[in-house]
């Protein structure tokens, strides 16, 4: 049996400051060291000041995920040297001598599979190491320096990379829904992994660049481990890095795992009290959740549970479907973004390129229930809008989409079907079963545009007269 | 001119134009000029910039402007406080040229009341030690007899407020540094109640037990600088947030009816019998003025020095990890480097005694000796702390000399780490528990050298204890700085 198990590392993107002073959280798209301060810096008596919008935000997360929230919150310390850590310590926390880091002891349900959650908690991220070029020398920005981290550690609950990546979606939609952090950021979300084989040792996977690259790097060290065990070869507990280029794991030389942080209490930020009503504060601050939501979808307008699940755990869709439908429509919505949105637009990338907005949906919607526009030509006037951002009235027009309805034209139209179709009218005649084959015909003439109901039935009339 | 004048004339007279700020701040460069050389109590002496300012603060005062409450007083600032724009060395070679780019929060109140900071004082490096002969700048004397330790680690700040350099000073007390100076040089330092004074820009050695402590000749410069150092700051979480506290006001209104327990581990075994009597006599002295004084017993107290130096060494073990040299320290070479070593020869600049807590501290925090030492450590402190709290509902105050001993000679006990680190018995109680304490300057031994007096209160009481220092202070007789 395999058995996996995450840490996922991910930064509060969308708060104003630094974990432990006014340097903006956003690092990115800035001039190395221009977002830094004596405290971020760690400069000589500098103090680190809480930021309470943090704790607040992680415990947000932490609520979401089924944790538990401790009454006490306490920062520690872990000492190691490394360049990019101004102080070479980093604020962090630490249950093991109690559990005092913003969440522990949690769950959450990815279809049907429990995943546990062993602990959140609340830490500074580091500065960051640059290469630049062929230059020997290794050069530290340290804009990043005490942008807030909240990690995030599973028990070894997965069982395949597939469950791994549905997992990390919903997480990502999560911390995106509670409005904490944009996941999609580069770095923001970063993840890593441990996983065993059978009775084998754990193997660390650092090193991962993104979800999809931990998805294969669980792949090849599942490969990896079990044809070792399969030639009877033990697996060597150690920490592998992903190459991203050569798409393998490779063993770290360094010895991480034997390094001894000396933890110990940050005595510079006092204990945190969580009183229960700024738990129940925060909980009313909270965005409905993905399980309320989906749950909401299905009771209050009927939405198929399979079509709610999708539509409530992408946070831009289910956005798009909150300001696009009413009472009346909402099915037909959810039906046009899960069915025809979501396989034209799956990816991040292709989301952001929409040029759709509420109004073309629920238009659209509207059309479509009105029989104004048959389901085949609302198909190509989505592809449209969704490219040219046009509305739907000039879609209709511009690519000729308008429903034929009044049974006159319709009937004109299948006359010359018959003229041309006459075997199969014959057989038609005989088998009403195959009477779809004319309906086709006719739906071909008329670009898709003619009523399916009215065409249907004025088939029907003319072959049994 | 007289330069022995307490902070509180000074006011008085700069403010009524009776001494010009000018001259009183020349008068005192050329003195600190003359004595310096004997007395190393500077690592920095700002002239230009503290006579620049002296005239503006004379035009102000002429021109009867705004002028802060301190009138241009001269202040030397411990040198692990940051000042904007002067050196802030910690007296070691890893920071011997750093500059830091903001004031430390009570540096910049001084200020904005119109202090002058006139220099930075010497410590032991990164404040571990007790006699300022851990400096990387070389040792500070003790004005009373120029052979002897000045005390420490704040040992410039002692001898610069009894040598007449300047009019107060801003120590920091992690074990005692401020008090222990203070005993050895005869003036009075306060250890305040942890989190009453911000350390935002006090370079971190123990940060659970430090403060930032005033040091002057009288207990009333000792409240004044109080009143203005004091207070919550939104740069420290550690600060607390308790109304103003006018700590000069009342400060003569006696100790007549209040209770003081005598701390029988703090005058027993080992104590220096001319310290004994001293404090016996300071006893009695209080009983005159009408106070009650009982034997208390805090028998913690007796783990209070191991539980200290694991904590403090832990603590500082964590607080200078960052000193490796990459963003700022002293000139060092980057080429063949490879990072370990270049980190393991930058630290290798730390002195004897930094090395030996930095280890030490190491060590108690590592995994598998978390338990034994560190948390061991912390458990004497929760006792000490509740066994003053017992104490504190029995009485007001409670008293013990500050040293167990006399002043020593220099190079006497720089060898044996461990007889240095038991001259802090008397002082890091209040540190281990977080309340105040206070040295008063009481007696001289036979041999003409200082012996002070220490008086503890509860937490926050410090207006409490200032006054009671008050009354002790004014029952002492004492001679003029020899020097």
């Amino acid at each position: 049996m395999t058995r996996i198990g995450l840490e996922i590392h991910c930064q509060l993107t969308k708060l104003e400051s630094k974990l432990f002073c006014s340097c903006k959280a956003e690092y990115r798209n800035l001039a190395p060291n221009s977002n830094i301060c004596p405290v971020c810096t760690g400069l000589p008596g500098s103090l680190p000041i809480l930021n309470k919008k943090a704790v607040e935000k992680a415990v947000m997360i932490s609520l979401a995920l089924g944790c538990k929230i401790p009454e006490k919150i306490a920062f520690f310390r872990k000492n190691y040297f490394y360049p990019d850590l101004p102080k070479n310590f980093q604020i962090t926390q630490y249950n093991a001598y109690g559990p005092t880091s913003i969440g522990s002891d949690g769950k959450i349900i990815i279809q049907g599979k429990e995943i546990k959650i062993r602990r959140i908690q609340l830490e500074e991220d580091p500065g960051r190491l640059v290469y630049e070029g062929k230059s020997m020398l290794t050069l530290v920005d340290y804009n990043r320096a005490g942008t807030p981290l909240v990690e995030i550690v599973t028990e070894p609950d997965f069982e395949t990379p597939k469950q791994v990546r549905i997992f990390l979606n919903v997480l990502a939609d999560l911390v995106e829904n509670i409005g904490v952090s944009d996941p999609y950021l580069e770095g923001a979300m970063r993840v890593d992994g441990n996983i065993s084989e059978g009775d084998g040792n754990r193997v660390e996977i650092k090193n991962v660049g993104s979800f999809r690259d931990i998805e294969k790097a669980l792949h090849f060290e599942i490969t990896r481990q079990q044809s070792l065990l399969e030639r009877e070869i033990s697996v060597v507990s150690e920490t592998r890095h992903w190459d991203d280029a050569r798409r393998i794991t490779v063993s770290s030389r360094s010895k991480e795992e034997e390094q001894d942080y000396r933890y110990l209490p940050e005595a510079d930020i006092p204990i945190v009290l969580i009183r229960n009503e700024s738990i129940e504060n925060i909980k009313k601050q909270m965005p409905e959740s993905i399980v309320a939501k989906r749950e909401r979808y299905v009771k209050k307008y009927g939405i198929p549970a399979q079509v709610a699940d999708v539509l409530s755990s992408d946070r831009f869709y289910a956005d798009l479907f909150e300001k696009s439908h009413n009472e009346r429509n909402a099915k037909e919505v959810a039906n046009i973004i899960t069915t025809d949105l979501l396989s034209y637009a799956d990816t991040r990338e292709k989301k952001l390129e929409l040029k759709i907005t509420a109004q073309h949906i629920s238009d659209l919607a509207d059309s479509v229930m009105d029989n104004k526009l048959t389901r085949n030509s609302g198909k190509q006037a989505l592809q449209e809008m969704v490219k040219t951002g046009k509305s739907l009235l000039d879609v209709i027009s511009s690519l000729d989409l308008g429903h034929v309805n009044d049974s006159g034209s319709i009937e004109k139209i299948i006359d010359e079907v018959f003229q041309e179709e006459k075997k199969a009218v014959t057989e038609a005649r005989q088998n009403p079963d195959t009477i779809n084959y004319l309906v086709g015909k006719v739906m071909k003439k008329t670009k898709g545009k003619a009523d399916p109901a009215t065409t249907l039935d004025i088939l029907r009339k003319k072959l049994s007269s | 001119m007289n330069l022995g004048i307490s902070a509180t004339e000074f006011v008085s007279q700069a403010k009524d134009g009776a001494i010009s700020v000018e001259e009183f701040v020349a008068k005192t460069l050329d003195r600190i000029n003359r004595v310096e050389e004997k007395l190393h109590a500077f690592i920095t002496v700002d002239s230009q910039n503290a006579l620049a300012k002296s005239k503006e603060i004379d035009k102000k005062i002429k021109s009867k402007d705004k002028v802060g409450i301190c009138f241009g007083m001269p202040i030397s600032i411990k040198d692990n406080i940051c000042t904007a724009g002067l050196k802030t060395t910690c007296a070691s070679k890893m920071l011997e040229n750093f500059v830091a780019p903001y004031d430390a929060t009570v540096v910049s109140r001084l200020k904005s009341e119109d202090a002058i900071i006139i220099g930075k004082v010497n410590l032991d490096e990164f404040a571990m030690g007790s006699t300022t002969e851990f400096s990387y700048f070389g040792t500070s004397r003790n004005p009373w007899n120029i052979d002897y330790v000045p005390g420490g680690s704040s040992g410039g700040s002692g001898v610069s407020v009894s040598a007449l350099e300047c009019l107060g000073s801003l120590g920091s007390d992690t074990g005692g540094s401020v008090r222990s100076p203070a005993s050895f040089c005869s003036v009075v330092g306060l250890k305040p109640t942890y989190g009453l004074i911000s350390r935002y820009g006090l370079v971190s050695y123990a940060n659970s037990i430090e403060q930032v402590g005033p040091m002057a000749r009288t207990v009333e410069d000792v409240a004044f600088l109080l009143n203005i150092i004091s207070g919550h700051d939104p740069h420290d979480n550690t600060t607390v947030k308790n109304g103003h506290v006018n700590y000069t006001q009342d400060i003569s209104s006696g100790i007549s009816g209040k209770k003081i327990g005598i701390i029988t581990q703090m005058i027993g075994e080992g104590v220096d019998k001319e310290v004994v009597s001293a404090t016996n006599r300071a006893i009695s002295k209080l009983q005159e003025l009408g106070a009650e004084c009982i034997p208390v017993s805090l028998d913690a107290v007796e783990h209070s020095v191991a539980a200290y130096y694991t904590i403090a060494s832990a603590e500082a073990s964590s607080n200078l990890s960052r000193y490796d040299n990459l963003r700022y320290g002293f000139d060092f070479g980057t080429e063949g480097y490879e990072f370990k070593a270049f980190i393991s020869k930058a630290r290798s600049n730390f002195g004897p005694e930094v090395t030996r807590r930095m280890l030490l501290g190491a060590f108690v925090l590592s995994t598998g000796y978390y338990g034994k030492y560190y948390l061991k450590a912390q458990k004497v402190r929760t006792m000490i702390k509740a066994q003053l709290d017992e104490a504190f509902k029995k009485v007001d105050f409670l008293i013990s000399p500050t040293m167990p001993i006399l002043p020593f000679k220099v190079g006497e006990k720089i060898d044996d780490p461990l007889k240095l680190y038991l001259t802090d018995i008397n002082t890091i109680t209040a540190n281990l528990s977080g309340i105040p304490a206070i040295s008063v300057p009481f007696e001289m031994s036979n041999s003409g050298l200082p012996i002070g007096m220490q008086l503890f209160a509860n937490s926050f009481e410090e207006k409490k204890l200032l006054q009671a220092a008050y009354a002790l202070q004014e029952t002492a007789n004492l001679p003029e700085v020899p020097l």
